[in-house]
């Protein structure tokens, strides 16, 4: 907030949000504090409950959809529909957000929703064009929010069970990808070893980089050849966008900060917001600051950003 | 149970496409499902294509015949593939994408939903019900517990469907993985996949096999063979099995769920595979072989 977010996401410190990671996430009580803090400032709160709800235990999410209407949270942010119903039902006045983990990439996808839930927003998945971000936009009621800046997921998000194949544990259903206890570092006889519920993720030469294990960014081997099969450490970066995002009347950009320290989402927040603000002083004669390229190449996994799939080549 | 074919996941030629369905015909599978279901792209059959074949195999079989959507859709070329196959006027559709459910839903029309839809509690499956789902796949990840618990508080049960044998799809993405591996643009990639026809192996550097490559979609390495969970699955409720094609010995696989459901013992020759997530535990667990 102190850098300019206009609405910052929280998630309950359980399996009901998609960063279910230890330290991340708040109890009530912070929560409320949280509220407080945000409402004084006339900026927005919106609660992430973004996993798939487990059979037995529906009533958690029943539960934190019940606590964010109890505390007036501007948003909702889901993607099941068994919890979209309730909440719909339930709290007609509290607006519905889309997750990204619903995976809605077309115009009939994005209508289903608004149709059966009256969603307000949708976030989009990180795997469509820039054109095909215009062309939903230009298609759709729904108010549309993209990635900015952060991890950069290669699969479509809520669809994507690899690492639930490899450590039991599902980002669709704990909300955890490369979950923090199946990681291990190890020293090995040709080098440093990541390795995920023991599976051989990487392993790195004296004076590489070696970033947290997913399996869509480690060293593989297909075909005799060892390489990054899938994708390097690298994350997601669409400033050179904007111009072209806001003419399609993308209404938000959704910056990456649940796993991130105070400081990167301090210099991310800033630097966004600056250069935000320059296209809606300057329009189209935008152009990045080399600063700002210099602080998200700072906080860029393996030091480096793609467009990803907003851009063509890239898939 | 009924015995099902999945789609096709790979991309296969034509005529092998056309042979490959002639065969099934002559197997005991009760329904075949078919129609591309990985990359709008492929076009060795494009939608009349598929429409066509369905319809031929439904005039030559009493089998029944279920055309299945896109599961990824990225462009307005894929949504109008996917509104081609649901407006077919005639066969059962399977939904892998909400588009699709929005299309049949709001056509008054009964559907199917594939493994790809997210459908993980009883009242997501009673939304969907209420929509005109009559049928409902389980997720891969899906363990017998949580489908038996789903199943328990349900007040209204829709056909179950698992996902008992083949390459389990993972994980889809914009990004063509063949593509890469041969260094090409997605743009330009030569339609390469179909050199690849039961996928191309990707393994650890310690030569565990994960993956398989498939286009944009990514599948798990071993197959699921829940054969020997036969039994359990009939007593939780689960009415169909899914087999997924696979390129070399499909009849083969047909022969022994089929030698399974009329009670003749396992066969030792389709041992192989991985039934983790059937046991709660990783899907890439291999089949435990402390039996019952």
């Amino acid at each position: 907030m102190d850098n300019g977010a206009d609405a910052v996401y929280i998630g309950f410190n359980d399996e009901t949000n998609a960063r279910n990671f230890s330290g991340l996430n708040f109890n009530d009580k912070n929560a409320l504090r949280a509220l407080e803090r945000i409402r004084s400032r006339g900026r927005k709160l919106f609660v992430a409950i973004n996993t798939y709800a487990q059979p037995r235990s529906f009533s958690r999410w029943q539960a934190a959809v019940d606590r964010a209407a109890g505390f007036n949270a501007d948003a909702v942010i889901l993607a099941d529909i068994g919890l979209m119903g309730y909440a719909a039902e339930k709290y007609p006045a509290m607006p519905l957000h889309l997750s990204v983990q619903a995976s809605a990439t077309s115009v009939s996808a994005l209508e289903f929703y608004r149709r059966q839930f009256h969603i307000r927003r949708a976030v989009l998945p990180r795997v469509l064009s820039l054109k095909q971000v215009q062309q939903l936009a230009a298609g759709t009621q729904v108010e549309l929010e993209v990635f900015g800046f952060g991890s950069l997921c290669i699969m479509a998000e809520g669809r994507c069970h690899l690492s639930s194949y490899v450590t039991g544990e599902s980002p669709n259903l704990n909300g955890v990808c490369s979950p923090a206890q199946a990681v291990e570092w190890r020293d090995g006889a040709q080098g440093l070893e990541t390795r995920l519920n023991g599976v051989l993720i990487d392993r790195f030469a004296e004076g590489e980089n070696a970033g947290y294990p997913t399996l869509c960014k480690g060293r593989f081997i297909v075909e005799g050849r060892r390489h990054h099969a899938l994708e390097e450490p690298t994350s997601l970066n669409s400033m050179a966008l904007l111009p072209e995002l806001r003419a399609a009347g993308i209404r938000a950009i959704k910056l990456e900060g649940r796993q991130r320290s105070p400081a990167y989402v301090a210099q991310v927040v800033r630097t966004w917001r600056d250069a935000i603000d320059e296209v809606l002083r300057r329009g189209g004669d935008f152009s990045i600051e080399e600063r700002w390229r210099a602080t998200l190449a700072k906080n860029s996994e393996g030091k480096q950003t793609t467009l990803g799939a907003y851009d063509r080549p890239w898939q | 149970m009924q015995l099902a074919l999945g789609p096709v996941q790979y991309y296969w030629p034509r005529g092998d496409i056309q042979q490959f369905y002639a065969q099934m015909l002559t197997t005991p599978l009760d329904i075949i499902y078919l129609g591309e279901v990985v990359c709008g792209k492929r076009h060795q059959l494009r939608a009349a294509d598929w429409l066509q074949l369905a319809r031929e195999l439904a005039a030559l079989s009493d089998k029944q015949i279920v055309l299945s959507t896109l599961t990824l859709l990225e462009s307005n070329a894929d949504l109008n593939w996917v509104r081609k196959i649901c407006d077919n006027g005639q066969l059962l559709v399977e939904a892998n994408d909400m588009s699709a459910v929005q299309l049949l839903s709001e056509a008054g029309l009964a559907f199917v939903c594939g493994p790809a839809i997210n459908i993980y509690n009883q009242h997501a499956l009673a939304q969907m019900m209420s929509l005109g789902m009559v049928r409902w796949t389980v997720p891969v990840e899906m363990s017998a517990r949580q489908l038996g618990e789903v199943l328990a508080a349900c007040d209204r049960k829709p056909e179950v469907e698992v996902f008992a044998y083949g390459h389990m799809p993972l994980a889809y993405s914009a990004r063509c993985f063949t593509a890469r591996h041969l260094g090409l643009d997605k743009d330009s990639c030569g339609y390469r996949c179909i050199e690849f026809p039961a996928g191309l192996p990707l393994a650890s550097q310690e030569e565990q096999a994960l993956f398989l490559i498939n286009g944009i979609q990514t599948m798990s390495a071993e197959p699921v063979n829940l054969l020997h969970h036969y039994a359990e699955m009939q007593e939780l409720g689960v009415d169909i099995l899914r087999l997924s094609p696979q390129w070399q010995d499909m009849a083969r696989v047909v022969s022994a769920f089929d030698g399974a459901r009329r009670g003749e013992p396992c066969r030792e020759d389709l041992e192989k595979g991985v039934d983790g997530y059937w046991r709660a535990q990783p899907g890439l667990e291999l089949i435990a072989r402390s039996r019952g």
